[in-house]
């Protein structure tokens, strides 16, 4: 183990503290070209990270940038900066930190080009964008150490691999240049660890001591949750009671619509006036910010919010998380709970509240998981082309490149290591030429040689690329703003569901009650509302599905003990058993009887809302092939259910594998869900530019549907890059066929299939579920020619 | 029948799905808005490559409605190329499919904002035409002579309740807006001040799609 220097171990000393032992063997290792640390929020990890650049600096030999800090979120950067300027004033050392992100000023930017600091706080956009310039090789020629903050949340998704990639360019210009990565706890280590290092270096893994056991248990309501829905409104006397028993506490909830209505319901029946707020994606960032100094200056006793609290910011005084809904993820769950109690050596403390009898199952089974430290997570897969493709656009806006050299690059990639030497053709023929079956851009391209090496055809196309760095998918957004001169921004709603707004109608925002007034400049105008019940509250928010470990625990709950289970939900799983049966992993239950009218169908596949999604989508396209008329169908995490005007005799033919996987390239093919997964890769890979607000503003026709390109590929170039991954992508993400599959060989064509006279106890939960979903086609068109001559009557006229 | 029948200024029309409008007594189908080489243009300003199969497209759509139609006369209402350089470097096979569309009946280019001036592709080439008691141009005029047929908004419009938006004609007692036909075009919706405010109370719009519908604006 290291040893502090003198001046580093009096510090530590002058505050009575003793440097943990993962931070002394990060200094011990801090020669390693990779290492990565694994420890529990307020264990000291930043610190850790970079207390190796610290001692490295302390002598105030090093010019220039030194060591670059990358973090998920700008808010961490800039916290980092207020958390380690203590130790650098404390000890007196000849260190400048700056922090740049998309809120830098433009000019403190400029200057940061010219005269880098010796440690510099960012993220993966603004870092994509840096090594964009053309003197990126001057700003990064000095450079030793990166610090990756947080890396388990940004290797889960295409920024880490954006990451990777930048961080691969900065290797070739600065080959000494040493990596760490700090991490919470995830599931497989040296996975993560293959991402991070370069490849094939090699990359120890540290783990720092995880602390005692978290106290987390389900919380207690004296009334049983309800059926369906995600409400958790049963909770709301029991949830007051623990925030008032705490100091301060995080109420998470998993999508932001959920976290309106439940801290709309938290205010009526907070009595006492008990300070909480609201925190969530969607709300304008001054809310966002306001809520953060409260918090930070311990004014507030509660915050309901979403994931956006997931990560890093020290709150300090957080001493319970409570947990509304399934929590659909094992490991974000334990991440989550690591979010209360940042003193290191005190049990995190955490109370689980599931909004439905289901998830009482959901939650038991990840009480148990959590428990027997059984983390999930699906394995990343090779390194997506779409990024592949950005990064080469990037590197040639820094100035003209060798392809082999890139090629070789993009090889160290830990999640690229595999990538042959073919592929990565097809993606440099993308960004040059479009890549098309047509040859139509020999003159236009976008890229070209010149003396072997590529570079822009346009140099004003490098302005276009920067502006279009990044993967995040941002949904078209509106912003919403009280009406009048200068009026309150509120936050932002999805464009979508703004269309469905007429005047009149309101709806929630940061707990708000407000009348839609109309669309002024691209700007929702609303105004404060009195109503007590809002007419609409659905806006955006992403709907995670379960994972496949969760839902393995689930069905192995539902065949084990039930001692663990509240009383209500025994009763609910011997009716089921008595009535039907129960469903089984290595079988797939599937029941079909007779509600209100109509023939319904239940398939307990437990595969996950996406896949019981999609699975709902092509079952019903077969159905209507085969003449069984199916009118709608409506999914969840565990079963999907659809109803039509004919009763299913035999689920076989329906569920087929190659049926669905025909069914999946023919007609999902020209399906709005992949569309919307071709739309994100086709804007990650440049084919599309980012619709942003001040494009939007002039727009007018000028913009059109990414649709239509889509179907003109599907038509004319269907082997086209872009829809070769459009297809690798529909097997995770929206579409998540990979799980349909899965579940299919799970259970190898054992299918139970119970013909009742009513409903059974556990599809009844399903038909108050909302969002279903209407089935297109002949009866969607006749509905919308209905509508059009009532509204044509109406007014006096004929169709 | 899919089309949507009705009059402006006296004159017999059929909004057809496809975004054509069909004039059934002087056998005169018009479209508007084709955006030829769209992508070509945007490929030579140095923007987005995109899939260069739109010309084809538009073209092979335009091809069923004649076969299915028969026109003596067919109007292009502008911007049927998008922009002037896109119209010179339209490849030779389609300008060969242009040609054959163009043999044996009447062909007229209405200029439009983004092509201007002669084109060198057969056909007639005018400002506006005056047939059948309506005029013909490519933009609205503020105070229009009854029977104005326009094109340039690219219109769309959708129902309060069901399905997205589409691209879709519409008309009131004086004047009548084309969708725009091209594969590569987005839409302005009705209800913008600009193109709302060009109508009466009393407009219809037609949406195109598998059939015409039409439904009163307000």
């Amino acid at each position: 183990m290291a040893a502090l220097p003198p001046r580093f171990a009096s510090w530590f000393e002058s505050h009575d503290w003793q440097p943990h032992p993962h931070q002394l063997e990060m200094l011990a290792r801090a020669e390693e070209p990779a290492s990565l640390l694994i420890a529990p929020t307020g264990g000291g990890k930043t610190l850790a990270g970079f207390l190796p650049s610290l001692v490295e600096l302390a002598d105030g030999a090093h010019e220039g940038l030194h060591t670059l800090y990358i973090s998920p979120l700008k808010a961490l950067a800039a916290d980092i900066r207020r958390n380690l300027r203590r130790p650098v004033e404390e000890m007196g050392l000849p260190v400048r930190i700056e922090d740049r992100t998309g809120d830098t000023s433009a000019s403190a930017r400029k200057r940061q080009r010219a005269d880098p600091p010796h440690i510099l706080l960012t993220t993966p956009e603004s870092l994509a964008l840096l090594i964009s310039y053309e003197d990126a090789p001057r700003i990064f020629a000095g450079l030793t150490r990166v610090v990756v903050d947080e890396i388990h949340a940004l290797a889960e998704s295409k920024r880490g691999d954006q990451l990777m990639l930048a961080l691969s360019r900065l290797q070739a210009l600065a080959p000494g240049l040493r990596r760490v990565g700090l991490s919470a706890t995830v599931e497989d280590p040296p996975a993560l660890a293959h991402q991070l290092a370069r490849h094939p270096d090699p990359c120890p893994v540290i783990l720092a001591d995880p602390g005692p056991l978290p106290d987390i248990a389900m919380l207690n309501t004296a009334a049983p949750p309800p059926w369906a829905g995600g409400g958790a409104a049963h909770a709301l006397p029991e949830v007051l009671e623990e925030v008032r028993k705490h100091r301060t506490t995080l109420i998470f909830h998993n999508t932001r619509a959920q976290a309106e209505i439940f801290f709309h319901n938290l205010w009526l029946a907070n009595e006492e006036g008990l300070p909480i707020a609201i925190h969530h994606g969607s709300l304008a960032r001054e809310q966002r910010q306001k809520v953060e100094a409260a918090m930070v200056s311990g004014e507030l006793r509660a915050i309901v919010c979403t994931g956006t609290l997931d990560l890093g910011i020290d709150w300090g005084d957080v001493d319970l998380i409570i947990q509304i809904g399934g929590p659909k993820n094992i490991k974000r769950l334990v991440q989550r709970i690591g979010r209360a109690n940042h003193r290191y050596n005190a049990p995190s403390k955490a109370r689980l509240v599931p909004a439905n009898r289901f998830e009482v199952l959901e939650c038991r089974a990840a009480l148990e998981a959590v428990a027997a430290h059984d983390l999930d997570g699906e394995p990343r897969g090779p390194g997506p082309r779409d990024v592949l493709c950005q990064h080469i656009l990037i590197r040639a806006c820094a100035g003209p490149f060798d392809e082999t050299e890139l090629f070789g690059e993009v090889k160290s990639v830990g999640a690229y290591s595999n990538l042959s030497r073919a592929a990565f053709d097809d993606c440099l023929d993308f960004c040059a030429t479009g890549g098309y079956a047509l040859k139509a851009y020999d003159r236009w391209q976008k890229l070209m040689q010149r003396d072997g090496r590529w570079t822009l055809r346009d140099p004003r196309a490098a302005q276009r690329v920067r502006m279009n760095i990044g993967t995040i998918q941002d949904t078209e957004l509106l912003k919403v703003r009280l009406r009048g001169r200068g009026g309150k921004p509120l936050g932002e709603i999805e464009e979508g569901f703004a269309a469905t707004l007429t005047e009149g109608d309101t709806f929630l925002i940061g707990g708000e009650i407000v009348r839609y007034e109309g669309l002024k400049e691209m700007t929702v105008q609303v105004s404060r509302s009195g109503n007590k019940t809002p007419k609409i509250a659905v806006f955006g928010g992403t709907k995670f599905s379960a994972s496949t470990r969760l839902t393995e625990r689930i069905l192995e709950l539902i065949h084990g003990d039930w001692s663990a289970l509240p009383h209500h939900v025994q009763e609910w799983l011997a009716l089921q058993r008595n009535a039907s049966q129960l469903p089984r992993g290595d079988r797939l239950l599937v029941e079909s009887f007779p509600h209100d009218s109509r023939a319904h169908t239940c398939l307990y596949g437990f595969a996950g809302r996406n896949a019981q999604q999609t699975l709902g989508l092509l079952v019903t396209r077969r159905m209507e092939e085969l003449g069984l008329d199916p009118l709608g169908f409506v999914a969840t995490d565990y079963a999907t259910l659809i109803w039509g005007l004919e009763p299913v005799e035999d689920p076989d033919p329906l569920l087929a594998p190659q049926v669905l996987r025909d069914a999946l390239e023919g007609w999902l093919a020209k399906n709005a869900v992949m569309k919307r997964t071709f739309r994100a890769s086709a804007t990650i890979a440049g084919l599309i530019e980012r619709n942003l607000p001040q494009n939007r503003k002039s727009g007018r026709q000028a913009t059109f549907s990414s649709d239509i390109l889509y179907d003109t590929l599907l038509k004319y170039d269907p082997d086209h890059l872009l829809m070769r991954i459009t297809r690798e992508e529909a097997m995770k993400g929206l579409v998540d066929f990979g799980r349909v599959e899965e579940m299919l060989a799970r259970v190898a064509g054992r299918i139970d299939h119970m013909q009742l006279d009513r409903v059974t106890p556990m599809a009844a939960p399903l038909l108050l579920e909302v969002g279903k979903v209407p089935v297109a086609g002949k009866g969607r068109e006749r509905l919308a020619e209905e509508e059009a001559e009532a509204l044509m009557a109406k007014v006096g006229l004929e169709g | 029948m899919n089309a949507h029948s009705f009059t402006l200024a006296g004159c017999r029309l059929e909004a057809r799905p496809s975004g054509a409008l069909w004039l059934p007594d002087a056998r005169l189908l018009c479209v508007s808005d084709l955006h030829l080489g769209k992508s070509e243009r945007m490929a030579r300003r140095g923007g987005a490559l995109l899939p260069p199969y739109e010309t084809e497209e538009t073209l092979a759509r335009l091809e069923a409605e004649l076969a299915a139609l028969m026109p003596r006369s067919v109007v292009c209402l502008g911007d049927s190329f998008d922009d002037l350089g896109a119209a010179l470097a339209l490849p030779e096979d389609m300008q060969l499919r242009l040609q054959a569309m163009q043999a044996g009946r009447r062909w007229i280019w209405i200029e439009g904002n983004h092509d201007p001036g002669p084109l060198e592709l057969g056909g007639e080439h005018k400002a506006e035409l005056a047939e059948e008691g309506l005029v013909f141009r490519h933009i609205a005029s503020p105070r229009p002579e009854a029977g104005e047929v326009s094109g340039h908004y690219h219109p769309k419009h959708r129902l309060p309740r069901s399905g997205t938006s589409r691209p879709a004609f519409v008309y009131d007692q004086r004047r009548l807006i084309l969708p725009a036909f091209g594969a590569y075009t987005g839409g302005l919706r009705c209800s913008t001040p600009v193109l709302r405010g060009l109508f009466s109370a009393r407009a219809i719009a037609v949406l195109t799609g598998p059939r015409a519908l039409a439904v009163p604006l307000e």
